[in-house]
């Protein structure tokens, strides 16, 4: 009895000792494992941070306008001469008129042909649209007198916005010295100031940057991501129950295993190319139209979603399946009653997944000829329109000064989407799965 | 010396009516035959000649050491190893003299007249009463909810449930312990009022008193239906089968009473088996 | 030993060895005390007598302490098949054992008072004995050997027994209707008689319970038996 424990205890000695020799090495190997973590976290963050602040910088002056108060006289003359009434004739009004008669109210000591031209210069030229709309909803304006905050001009904005500054020899710059005064006369009044730029968000694509919105590229990519869900969604989640609840172990299935696992790798612009050939030049579907953006884009997320849609499948315990079937359930009550909602939450992520990057593609969607300048804002999935990421690829693209505060904030539009669609999908996540 | 003849008398018909009773209990007629069984997973074979008759309304146990064929054995009896692509089964199965791997028989039919209960409790994660009502509901053995409702009443109440879920019914079945969540399924099973209810070692994650629970219910059930239960506790299969059978490597080596195995086997594999000699 | 192969748990083998040697020991035991006690009734020893009485304390401890490890393996091995008619029967053979033990302590008393009165020959009690001596060895040596063969002709074998213990009872009847002073000493002989035939009834129990331990299956009921005594009247006939 005593001959058994002796060794026993000079052998737990050893191995105290030993395991203490080594434990300081292990610790500190752990130690730098965790810093190595940290330190790459810290790093991708940085990154994270140095792409947000840059975009943000650029992009949120985009968010304000700079408007100018004008007492317009909404005079009969100009709008309605005989005083018909008719809409007809209110839309053809000279509404430009209105707005150099009152500044050259506000500013009577403007005499010169160029001062005048730059004065006019002063307020966007988009603004007479903003009075025929005010005139159309409410004709008993005609000739009354209100003082109406219209939008400036971009280079007043730009200048407003300090983005033009005055040390520059003027020569160089595009706002002179003498509207520069303007500026300041009427900053001093209080006629001059900024505001939310509610028109970024309602309005569509412009010429004019002032009032350049992406609504039109808003719509149009919601038209393209609702066509690619409902085109992409029902195929995807079929065809991965089939291949992994139906379909035979054999070496056609392997193939088609492969081809799927291929083509979610595939550059997505080999689908705008496919998109081309077939849509548009076979079956001669309207050009820049978000039906055939969403078919493209729904050819290139269903890989994604196929592959998702079965990794969830596989993830359900077969005991589940068991189970039903033991009961005396068939096949296809087993998959539809037992398997499929258990696999959804996995099914949804992975398609709210496919869909985030779907709506952040440009490529496919260039071949198509969704780069369009498109101002009207699209009134069906037939009518053709943009997406957001090609609106920031035209705005990038565009020399003007002001599109690129205009490119960050659509940019930060489009950023907001994504992490809105991504916040949808962890919600729906976590609903369904509390009821497993 | 009238009343001790009297009680003399009572004694005897009690144990007369008991005698009936159990002969009835064991009344003849194989509800469920095996004959020349012999099961293939590709190449390998599982099952060798395997003849059994599981009779009526009797626990039948099998027996025997990991991987000698019992639970494959079991499976088969409900076709259940027709979802294994790769398993093949030769011989003859019948239920009440109809073999159930004939071109004609509908599985699903079939799985509703032998049903199972698994190892591990799965109950599916749905609340309770659509645990129980799924079955009948699928079957279409319930017109309307009202006798829904009375089916999986009675159901939990076979299984020795309801009183401690008749006020959650709608809470999920996960939620329950695993001794609840093994006598739902076996409320599940009952609920479509199968003729055979096979078991695969339905105690093996359960603790003792659930254990001694769900053997008491086997005990009851077995009034009305025929259990076949593979079991790894020899203890267990001694005190819950009426018959009990051994298998070893694929073969049915012995089957008889379960009173003549565990006291005087014949085959001595057997023996070495349930005395602990194996090696 | 009773099981060749051994458990798979060395402990349990151990065990049912253990209990083994106490059957054994227990059975050595008690094959003394009746050569002893019969000795003492044939050499009127009483000193020898009151060595078998005292004797028959270890007996009895030994029964106890069968019993308990019956008891013990039981309630922790949970013995199946032959393992389990092995332990019961281990608790049977002692109780017989320690009734054969008890019987050979009141023969060892008998001899006491036989000692003090006149001699009556009585040589069909000493053949008698030594047939039940042989019965007690054989059907312990059939324990030991698992051989049902020996145990069985030790179960007919009593037979023999019987009929010797007829002829002596007639005997003594005989020796005391012829003169009254053989009264007591006859009346000692025949009780005497009496415990070696038991003796050779519990030596036939203990054959039936090694047939049962090994085929799992018991003899039948009736076995051979002489004369029932019992039906014996005062002239020797029977009704």
């Amino acid at each position: 009895m005593t001959d058994a424990t002796l060794p026993k205890t000079a052998s737990r000695l050893n191995t105290a000792d030993r395991v203490k020799a080594g434990l300081k090495r292990r610790y500190a190997a752990e130690k730098r494992f965790k810093v190595y973590g940290l330190v790459s976290i810290l790093v991708a963050l940085s990154f994270l941070l140095i792409l947000l602040t840059s975009i943000v910088g650029n992009g949120y002056t985009a968010f304000w306008q700079t408007y100018v108060q004008l007492d317009i006289h909404f005079s009969k003359a100009d709008i309605d001469p005989k005083g018909s009434g008719d809409p007809q004739v209110l839309q053809q009004g000279n509404y430009d008129a209105l707005i150099k008669d009152a500044l050259r109210t506000r500013f009577a000591e403007v005499k010169s042909r160029g001062d005048r031209r730059m004065l006019n210069a002063l307020i966007s030229s988009n603004a007479s649209f903003d009075l025929r709309r005010m005139v159309l909803d409410d004709p008993s304006l005609i000739g009354t007198t209100r003082k109406v905050w219209l939008p400036a001009s971009t280079d007043i904005d730009v200048f407003v916005k300090g983005h033009i500054t005055a040390d520059v020899p003027e020569a160089q710059r595009r706002v002179k010295d003498i509207e520069i005064g303007w500026v300041k006369t009427l900053q001093q009044d209080g006629a001059l100031e900024q505001r939310f730029n509610t028109r970024f968000f309602t309005d569509g694509d412009s010429r004019n940057p002032e009032v350049a919105g992406i609504w039109g590229a808003v719509v149009g990519s919601f038209y393209t991501l609702i066509v690619t869900l409902i085109l992409a969604f029902p195929l995807g989640v079929m065809a991965a129950v089939y291949l992994e609840e139906f379909a035979p172990k054999n070496r056609w299935t392997d193939l088609v295993e492969v081809n799927i696992n291929n083509l979610a790798a595939v550059p997505s612009i080999v689908f705008g190319l496919l998109g081309l050939a077939v849509f548009l030049n076979f079956f001669h579907l309207p050009r820049s139209a978000p039906i055939v953006g969403g078919m493209v884009l729904a050819l290139m997320t269903l890989p994604t979603i196929i592959i998702a849609s079965r990794a969830a499948l596989k993830a359900v315990p077969p005991s589940i399946r068991e189970a039903a079937l033991g009961i005396g359930a068939s096949k296809v009550q087993t998959v539809t009653h037992h398997v499929l909602p258990l696999a959804m939450p996995g099914m949804l992520t992975g398609t709210i997944i496919g869909m985030a990057q779907a709506l952040g593609e440009t490529a496919p969607l260039l071949m198509i000829g969704m780069v369009a300048f498109i101002v009207d804002i699209p009134g069906s999935p037939l009518d053709p329109a943009t997406v957001l990421p090609v609106q920031v690829y035209l705005w990038a693209d565009s020399p003007e000064r002001a599109f690129v505060a205009k490119t960050s904030a659509a940019i930060m539009v489009l950023l907001a989407f994504l992490i809105c669609m991504n916040l949808i999908a962890i919600v729906l996540r976590k609903r369904f799965e509390r009821r497993w | 010396m009238t009343r001790h003849l009297e009680l003399k008398t009572a004694a005897m018909n009690k144990k007369a009516e008991k005698q009936t009773e159990e002969a009835l209990r064991n009344a003849p007629g194989a509800k469920m035959l095996a004959r020349n069984v012999d099961v293939y997973y590709g190449a390998k074979q599982a099952l060798m000649d395997v003849n059994l008759d599981i009779q009526e309304r009797q626990v039948t146990a099998l027996i025997g050491p990991s991987g000698c064929g019992k639970s494959t054995f079991l499976r088969c009896l409900n076709r259940m190893n027709d979802v294994i692509d790769i398993c093949r089964v030769e011989g003859e199965i019948a239920l009440d003299g109809n073999s159930i791997y004939d071109r004609s028989v509908d599985v699903v039919q079939l799985r509703a007249l032998v049903g199972m209960v698994f190892q591990k409790p799965n109950p599916f994660p749905k609340s309770i009463y659509e645990n129980v009502a799924y079955g009948p509901r699928i079957h279409g053995l319930a017109n309307g909810s009202a006798e829904l409702d009375e089916i999986v009443m009675s159901s939990l109440k076979r299984a020795g449930l309801l009183e401690e879920v008749k006020d959650r019914l709608d809470q999920p079945g996960t939620g329950l312990s695993g001794g609840q969540q093994q006598r739902l399924c076996i409320a599940r099973a009952i609920a479509v009022s199968p003729e055979v209810i096979l078991m695969d070692e339905p105690c093996s994650a359960l603790d003792p008193i659930a254990t001694a629970r769900i053997e008491e219910l086997i005990d009851e059930l077995r009034a009305n239906f025929t259990i076949v239960i593979v079991t790894h506790s020899m203890q267990q299969a001694a005190r819950v089968s009426q018959r009990t059978a051994f298998f070893h490597l694929g073969n049915l080596v012995e089957v008889g009473e379960t009173e003549q195995i565990f006291t005087n086997p014949v085959d001595k594999r057997t023996q070495d088996y349930i005395t602990g000699r194996f090696g | 030993m009773a099981n060749p192969s051994e458990h798979i748990v060395k402990s349990y083998d151990e065990e049912l060895k253990h209990l083994n040697t106490l059957i054994g020991r227990m059975g050595g035991l008690v094959e003394t005390q009746l050569d002893s006690a019969i000795q003492a009734v044939l050499r009127r020893d009483p000193e020898s007598a009151e060595k078998v009485v005292k004797g028959d304390a270890q007996v009895d401890e030994l029964e106890t302490e069968i019993e308990a490890l019956v008891v013990r393996l039981l309630a922790l091995r949970q013995p199946m098949a032959v393992d389990l008619r092995y332990i019961v029967s281990a608790l049977r053979i002692a109780a017989d054992l320690e009734r054969f033990g008890d019987h050979a302590k009141s023969i060892a008393k008998r001899a006491i008072a036989i000692s003090q009165v006149p001699r009556i020959p009585a040589p069909g009690l000493d053949r008698m004995a030594r047939m039940v001596q042989h019965m007690i060895k054989d059907v312990l040596d059939a324990y030991l050997d698992n051989d049902t063969n020996k145990a069985v002709k030790v179960w007919r074998g009593d037979a023999e027994v019987d009929e010797l213990y007829n002829s002596l009872f007639r005997e003594l009847l005989t020796y005391m209707m012829e003169d009254p002073r053989n009264i007591t000493g006859c009346t000692h002989l025949l009780f005497i008689a009496k415990n070696v035939e038991r003796m050779g009834d519990h030596a036939t129990n203990i054959a039936e319970t090694v047939h049962y331990q090994v085929k799992g299956t018991k003899l039948p009921d009736d076995r051979p038996r002489g004369d029932d005594p019992s039906f014996t009247i005062a002239d020797g006939t029977t009704t």
